[in-house]
């Protein structure tokens, strides 16, 4: 495994978007940073600024006042980075598939390498994916 | 002389969970103006709702908005109730007791949540962690009653969808004992302690008018000695057999809508333990209603947030014709108008937060149509539009080319 890599897997730096969202997502995702469930202890945080992040958890069903902000927000982001579709409405768009509002689904716009479905997914559910995420890193995928 | 600068926080900013625009206009550190610029959020929900049938719609009006997710539902099954002669009349005595249970649960999570990120704001991320730690139980009881920890589905027309089982009510009760503790420290942290009382005393102030001004509802009204409360005014659920008080303060800074909600918290504690100990055993939970009959009805609830309301036109068949929803944030949130402007910069971002904005409630979208006296100009247009008067000056200059 080449050093670049091993570093990367260390300390995972997310960034999180809201893409209209209920809400329920992005505080699910607070939540994992949190006592009860610290993800800080494994050197992942969240951060402020999309230019340092190594990962972008995206929730929510994007529409399309959204959708040109979001691609612009990718742009910015330095690669590698890895987008993470957290929610069922990111992954699939789920009840609003059929708005007049809603645009493309995520993964039309945006490479997406782990999908996290739930609605809202548990905390738990949220790390079990970063897990999986790490794991396939490491094997160099 | 004065020099207006634009302050932009957003659309996409890491102080905020969701995606809304503000712009600050700021003369040295004083805000002068703002501008509130939604619509990043827009799903089209009042649309949606009338392509699914009535017994459908709870699960959607649920996920308007997480935090608020059974006021929702209960606003639009209390409108659907309205049509059909009232809650009172037609939903089992034992659903009216879980209804209540659950939206006063609800209420203690989202209060700790907001105290928790307004803790965060100003510099106290003890009091987030706190905050934060002591609303996992509220929800590991939502997990047991309900089977999922926001997003509960517990409500439907006629009553509701799951029971609370009598093995689950020592849980709840003895969560309650465990969480006034829990909200006593919270009290004494924050109500006694000097830095706090300094940094939040005489910030972001509504006056009383000004509320009545803006139609601000819900613990932001309450804060500045506005005597609302819709499980007063209107009373649903079993909310009036109940004993209880509404909060009020007088000063509508942000230290009296802090200490408004941290007092909530004990009435919401008590009215559950009430609850517990009064509901019936063994009695149905729902009315099975069958056909939703042509008429009107509104439905109104004391979200944690202020007055959430629904409207609902059916015309017999098994879909409704028209959904207007109105929630509480839409009022709140144009207040900041007046709490923000004449605070420095400072205290903008926390006086932003004072109200309790919940965007993806709010979210209206809004539609240029371009018609004959209309006309719709991008940036191209815009520069096209300099081009050609650079070439008409041009021409005066040079003269007409031959």
């Amino acid at each position: 495994m080449d050093i670049r890599r091993k570093a990367w897997t260390k300390s995972i730096w997310v960034f999180h978007v809201s893409n209209g969202s209920c809400n329920n997502c992005d505080i699910e995702i607070l939540d994992c940073f949190t006592p009860r469930f610290d993800l800080e202890r494994f050197g992942i945080q969240l951060i402020g600024s999309v230019r340092h992040a190594d990962a972008l958890l995206i929730t929510g069903a994007m529409n399309k006042k959204s959708i040109p902000r979001m691609k612009k927000i990718y742009e910015q982001a330095a690669k590698p980075c890895v987008v993470v579709a957290c929610g069922t409405c990111a992954c699939s768009q789920h009840m609003f598939r059929d708005s007049y509002n809603v645009g493309e689904p995520l993964d039309k716009i945006l490479p997406v390498d782990v999908y996290i479905p739930g609605c809202p997914p548990k905390p738990e559910a949220i790390i079990a994916g970063i897990v999986k995420l790490v794991d396939k890193v490491r094997k160099g995928k | 002389m004065s020099h207006k600068i634009i302050v932009p926080i957003g659309p996409y900013h890491p102080l905020q969970e969701e995606p809304e625009y503000f712009q600050l206009y700021v003369e040295g550190e004083r805000v002068v103006d703002i501008d509130i610029i939604i619509g990043y959020n827009h799903r089209g929900i009042e649309k949606l709702s009338e392509s699914k049938h009535f017994d459908q719609v709870p699960f959607l009006v649920e996920r308007i908005c997480g935090i608020c997710s059974s006021s929702h539902p209960y606003a639009y099954v209390l409108a659907v109730e309205n049509i059909l002669g009232g809650e009172a009349t037609i939903v089992p005595e034992r659903a009216l007791y879980i209804r209540t249970i659950i939206d006063e649960l609800q209420r203690i999570h989202s209060h700790l949540l907001w105290l928790g990120l307004a803790g965060h704001f100003i510099g106290y991320n003890t009091i987030w962690m706190w905050a934060w730690k002591y609303r996992e139980p509220v929800l590991d009881c939502f997990e047991m009653v309900t089977g999922n920890r926001n997003n509960y589905a517990m409500f439907k027309v006629g009553g509701v969808r799951r029971d609370i089982k009598d093995e689950d009510i020592p849980v709840l009760k003895k969560m309650l004992d465990e969480l006034s503790p829990a909200v006593d420290l919270f009290r004494g942290a924050i109500m006694d302690d000097p830095v706090i009382k300094m940094r939040l005393k005489g910030v972001g102030v509504l006056t009383r008018q000004q509320v009545i001004d803006w139609c601000v509802v819900g613990p932001t009204a309450r804060a500045s000695g506005v005597n609302i409360d819709i499980r007063r005014d209107d009373p649903y659920g079993v909310i009036e057999r109940l004993d209880w008080n509404v909060i009020l303060e007088k000063e509508g800074d942000i230290f009296c809508k802090t200490v408004v909600r941290i007092l909530e918290l004990y009435e919401s504690i008590s009215i559950i333990r009430q609850s517990l100990n009064k509901i019936p055993k063994g009695a149905p939970i729902d009315a099975e209603v069958k056909d939703i009959p042509a008429g009107e009805g509104i439905g109104r609830v004391e979200a944690p947030r202020g007055e959430c309301f629904h409207y609902i036109k059916s015309d017999g068949t098994n879909r409704p014709i028209r959904h207007k929803i109105r929630s509480p944030s839409f009022m709140n949130v144009a207040s900041d108008k007046v709490s923000a402007v004449g605070g420095t910069i400072s205290d903008a971002t926390l006086t932003l937060a004072a109200v309790d904005p919940c965007y993806c409630c709010t979210e209206r979208v809004a539609v240029i149509r371009k018609t004959d006296n209309h006309k719709v100009m991008n940036g191209w247009d815009l520069i096209k539009l300099s081009q050609e008067k650079t070439l008409r000056l041009k021409e005066v200059y040079y003269g007409r080319p031959e």
